[in-house]
């Protein structure tokens, strides 16, 4: 197997969520490898960390986001995935630190005050994060103090807002205005079941998502724009 | 009181009722604010909203229950409050329904996902038996597992109630329109799928809940038919998908939208019709009109 065929070989584990040799499925990759082994292997071939995020976490996960926003899979096949991608991304955490690789940027994310639904606010941290951006999870029923706490420590960091809940989702504009005071410039983008773009519009946040890959296009446009 | 399958049997078309949470909004209820706690603190309004159904022509009532299992509870430090909250709230309902109609103990998700190691089936059947349990002991004659995405998990609240109570158990899932003519709960289940496994289970009673309004629900049950063409089969749909406008969220059909649907939908083999979110008692009212002019 040459470098390429390897990193091709990691994105298609990844896509599949193969995590390792004892992952079950799919059944023609029993026994082999998965996204843990060939990791490993391929940062011992001296393949550059910033080659395996990009030419194959990121371009599975991107895969793996557009079938789900396609309606081709469903949670338990992107959960999957991500569980795949996290076994990978464990052995590329220490490039991340040294800062020979880099992230795309940051974002910080938690479901709004009042709110205790996560399981979409974590479908949208995976994919993010598997499209090469560090998360930072606050977690469900975040206040707004809790926003602007964290935004103190991360100042360049982006503000993803989730609310499953048709009543819940009302939290988002006074959460968006308490941030936008302390924080005039940072970028504050919103999603979840109830929520449009119309809303978006009304609340004053800068951008709204529809799926995880919505969310993922949308942060990679403001890296475009700098 | 014949069971609710047995009256299906005999050729009747039955109405349930509409939404609860909405409901409790309107009443006052706070985002962040524990929905069944007032089971126990505001039993007068539970009350009242559970009376307007039965006025409003529903054969059966809801219970204020969905959130009541010990993992929802947990969240707003409540989990020792699990059998008491659950009992008061099919007590309340029984209050409303009287002899002769059902009280439908209403049992909602965890939360949870089993696959995500958030939790194992074993405790998932262990919170919803006490909940089960309670509710039965509060005076509900049926029990419904609702807006269901998990097939796990609706089995476990399934297995949990047929082997902890005498009631009858109903089962409704939450799906989506995937694709032209194609439904998808979010874990991926189809209508036919769950048919064959939730029947499979021993539920006496299938069908839907929630999702994007009356229309799709014709499409879901014309699934459930196509493999099954004897399980009794129960809806309740949203009054359409949520839109916000001037500062408010709404459900937009109104009872007379909502109408136009219910004679298809009976007619395409559902065998009890009521509502989801922002559903009214003028939607159950009118449901029932059309149920019972047939």
């Amino acid at each position: 197997m040459n470098n390429d065929d390897l990193l091709t070989r990691i994105l298609t584990c990844v896509e599949l969520g193969k995590v390792n040799r004892n992952t079950p499925f799919p059944p023609d990759m029993k026994g082999m490898d998965g996204a843990d082994e060939l990791t490993r292997l391929a940062l011992e071939r001296g393949i550059k960390p910033s080659e395996i995020l990009n030419d194959a976490l990121i371009k599975a996960m991107d895969k793996v986001g557009q079938k789900f926003a396609d309606k081709k899979i469903f949670v338990p096949q992107m959960l999957i995935s991500a569980r795949a991608m996290n076994a990978s991304m464990v052995h590329l955490k220490p490039y991340f630190q040294t800062g020979e690789v880099k992230r795309k940027g940051k974002l910080i994310i938690g479901t709004v005050a009042g709110d205790l639904h996560d399981i979409g606010k974590n479908l949208v941290a995976m994919i993010v994060e598997g499209a090469g951006w560090e998360v930072i999870d606050l977690g469900v029923d975040v206040s707004a103090q809790k926003y602007i706490h964290t935004i103190q420590e991360h100042r360049d960091a982006v503000v993803g807002l989730s609310a499953l809940l048709t009543t819940t989702m009302h939290n988002m504009r006074t959460i968006v205005a308490d941030i936008k005071n302390s924080f005039p410039a940072v970028t504050l983008m919103i999603g979840g079941a109830p929520v449009t773009e119309q809303f978006r519009a009304e609340i004053g946040a800068d951008g709204y998502a529809s799926d995880p890959q919505g969310a993922v296009a949308y942060l990679n446009s403001l890296i475009h724009e700098v | 009181m014949n069971r609710i399958a047995e009256k299906i049997r005999n050729g009747k078309v039955l109405v349930s009722d509409g939404a609860w949470g909405t409901f409790l909004q309107q009443k006052g209820l706070g985002p962040g604010e524990c929905p069944e706690i007032w089971n126990l603190n505001r039993a007068e309004d539970v009350l009242a909203i559970a009376k307007s159904y039965i006025e409003a022509g529903s054969d059966m009532i809801e219970t204020n229950s969905f959130g009541g299992n010990y993992f929802k509870l947990s969240s707003y430090n409540l989990q020792g409050k699990v059998t008491e909250i659950n009992r008061a709230a099919a007590q309340i309902s029984r209050k409303a329904a009287g002899a002769d109609h059902h009280v439908l103990g209403s049992i909602g998700p965890t939360g949870k996902l089993i696959m995500m190691g958030d939790v194992t089936y074993e405790e998932l059947y262990e919170a919803f038996t006490v909940q089960a349990a309670a509710l039965m002991e509060g005076g509900a004659d049926a029990l419904i597992v609702e807006t269901m995405s998990d097939l796990e998990e609706a089995k476990a609240a399934v297995h949990a109630c047929l082997d902890h109570t005498t009631c009858e158990v109903i089962c409704t899932m939450t799906f989506e329109k995937s694709g032209e003519d194609s439904y998808h709960t979010m874990m991926g289940v189809t209508p036919a799928l769950m048919t064959e496994e939730i029947t499979g289970a021993g539920a006496h009673i299938i069908g839907a809940n929630c999702g994007n309004g009356i229309r799709d629900m014709i499409g879901i049950v014309k699934e459930i038919r196509r493999v099954n063409s004897t399980i009794p089969v129960l809806i309740h749909a949203n009054a359409g998908i949520p839109v916000y406008k001037a500062g408010k969220t709404i459900f937009p059909e109104n009872p007379e939208q909502m109408a136009e649907y219910i004679t298809v939908l009976a007619d395409a083999g559902a065998n009890v019709i009521g509502g989801c979110c922002g559903t009214t008692p003028e939607h159950i009212r009118r449901i029932a009109e059309i149920i019972r002019n047939q």
